[in-house]
């Protein structure tokens, strides 16, 4: 689904990651995880066109995608839930909805199934996205991007600063996705238990390179836990 | 009481005035945050094409038709201006993102550039344009007159103000637009080509600039300092009102209308000038984001 291979991702002109390859397969739930600011974010950035990538090749579904402008890398599929969430604060709930409509044909409506998965925005349509919690807006930012039906599904930490009952929440829906609308998923995050619960494969990164790589089952989840604290 | 009223008149007129040449900044400069010094020769320009079509009217066409000359002119200063407007854009202000001081000072140059153009082609004279047969004359109520131009200005105004918050609210691309407006990065990743909408905002907020320009060239004679003129107000009227919101645009424009005539009415215009800017140092020292700033629940920032 997705191949990324020896890219490297620039801010300005240092460089945060050499040579870096990925793969996520189609279907599964990938994570990648890490301590802070050893290069999880600017990954999933260079997927979206949003840092400097002079460098290697990312494909979508044997496409190369590299040289594209983000606006077009969301048309051909691919859905971003940014670290924060970027809600549009002035917009209502349901006009950030309908944003996730501009990378589709112009008469498109928003998927039935968005509010089955998240009831509380059918009832918070016409509030302003800056006015809701944390865990609302986490919801928010899921759903637009489903809006967009892509066939990858990026989450950059979706379970920061977000209280547990609704960490739950979120990782049934993006179980769901998964299961039933056969999405593939990559997800960026620092909470182990989540990731160890959800994932299909692992990688996990440190100063800008994968050290450790396998299908999560296989992993020894002690040997995770140590990467991740040394 | 006929005196009072036409304080009000003249009080509303002037704000409607400096509105009109204010809503092309409010995008440009309020929404985009792009300060564009060259906004005021948008303006000059468009004055200039009312002058052109007015001239070509008179000479190609028959005397009956010389009064619709004023419509073609509305559409040529739009478009003139909203084309020079996208050609900026591209070239000059697109390189320039996030560097203000560099694009005020380029745009500047821009500003002398357009003015001198002005001058060399059209002297040094200003020239006047001839207001339509239909904009003569006034409606007289009692001892209150109110004349055809003013209320003509009133009229576009309102419509110009509909034509934006259409735009922004209600069509496709003023939803694209308030998105990239608020969170660049974020609307590229809805599948929003951010570059076409930064080019088509800023063409439009210039566009507005030629309709201001064609309305005030009914007021006095057209000369290249036009545009310097109306742009200080513009910009007060942006900043007192709040930038980033029309409403707040609106309520600037009328502070300053108001304030001047009041002022005028009972001191002098010199005076009146000077007490207007010491209202606006006022209120920015207490709401230095002007009088309507955007409030929100800010989790992130």
């Amino acid at each position: 689904m997705l191949k990324i291979k020896d890219m490297d991702a620039c801010y300005g002109e240092s460089k945060i990651i050499p040579a870096l390859s990925l793969d996520v397969e189609k279907g599964k739930i990938v994570c990648l995880i890490g301590r802070n600011g050893v290069g999880k974010s600017t990954t999933l950035k260079s997927i979206m066109g949003l840092v400097r990538t002079p460098k290697g090749s990312i494909r979508l579904d044997g496409e190369e995608i590299i040289k594209m402008p983000t606006y077009n890398r969301v048309r051909k599929g691919i859905g971003y839930v940014p670290q924060g969430r970027d809600i549009f604060p002035q917009m209502t709930v349901y006009e950030n909805l309908m944003l996730g409509l501009q990378a589709r044909g112009r008469k498109s409506e928003l998927p039935a199934y968005i509010y089955e998965l998240f009831p509380i925005l059918k009832r918070f349509e016409k509030r302003k996205g800056g006015d809701l919690s944390g865990g609302q807006q986490q919801q928010l930012a899921i759903a637009r991007a489903l809006v967009t039906e892509p066939k990858i599904l990026i989450l950059d930490e979706p379970t920061e600063g977000i209280q547990p009952s609704v960490i739950q929440d979120i990782g049934e829906v993006i179980r769901k996705v998964n299961k039933e609308l056969g999405l593939t998923v990559l997800i960026v995050e620092q909470y182990l238990d989540f990731v160890l619960g959800i994932s299909d494969y692992l990688y996990i990164m440190e100063k800008g390179e994968i050290i450790l790589k396998g299908s999560t089952s296989e992993l020894d989840a002690a040997e995770v836990q140590e990467k991740m604290t040394h | 009481m006929a005196q009072f009223i036409n304080t009000v008149f003249n009080c509303v007129s002037l704000s409607s005035i400096i509105l009109l040449t204010s809503l092309g900044l409010a995008i440009t400069f309020g929404l985009m945050k792009v300060i564009n010094m060259a906004h005021g020769e948008f303006l000059m320009i468009g004055a200039y094409m009312t002058y052109v079509v007015q001239n070509i009217f008179e000479k190609f066409f028959p005397e009956s038709m010389f009064s619709l000359y004023y419509f073609f002119a509305l559409a040529a200063a739009f478009a003139v201006t909203f084309l020079l407007g996208a050609v900026l854009e591209r070239f000059v202000i697109s390189r320039l993102y996030g560097r203000e001081v560099d694009s005020l000072l380029a745009t500047w140059g821009i500003s002398i550039i357009l003015q001198q153009a002005a001058r060399s082609i059209f002297g040094m004279q200003g020239v006047n344009v001839k207001a339509p047969s239909f904009l003569n004359g006034g409606i007289t109520i009692g001892a209150c007159t109110f004349s055809y131009n003013r209320i003509f200005i009133l009229g576009m105004v309102i419509l110009c103000m509909i034509l934006v918050w259409y735009i922004m609210y209600r069509s496709n691309f003023g939803k694209q637009m308030r998105a990239v407006m608020q969170n660049r990065a974020m609307a590229q990743c809805m599948g929003i080509n951010s570059r076409k909408v930064d080019m088509l905002t800023f063409s439009f907020g210039s566009g507005l600039a030629g309709l201001a320009g064609c309305s005030v060239a009914l007021l006095g004679s057209i000369d290249s300092t036009i545009g310097q003129n109306y742009i200080v107000n513009s910009f007060i009227a942006v900043v007192l009102g709040g930038v980033g919101r029309l409403t707040g645009t609106v309520l600037g424009s009328s502070v300053i209308g108001f304030a001047s005539i009041g002022i005028e009415n009972y001191t002098s215009a010199s005076i009146a000038k000077a007490a207007v800017l010491f209202i606006v140092i006022v209120v920015l020292q207490f709401r230095p984001q002007g009088l309507f700033a955007i409030k929100s629940r800010k989790l992130d920032e």
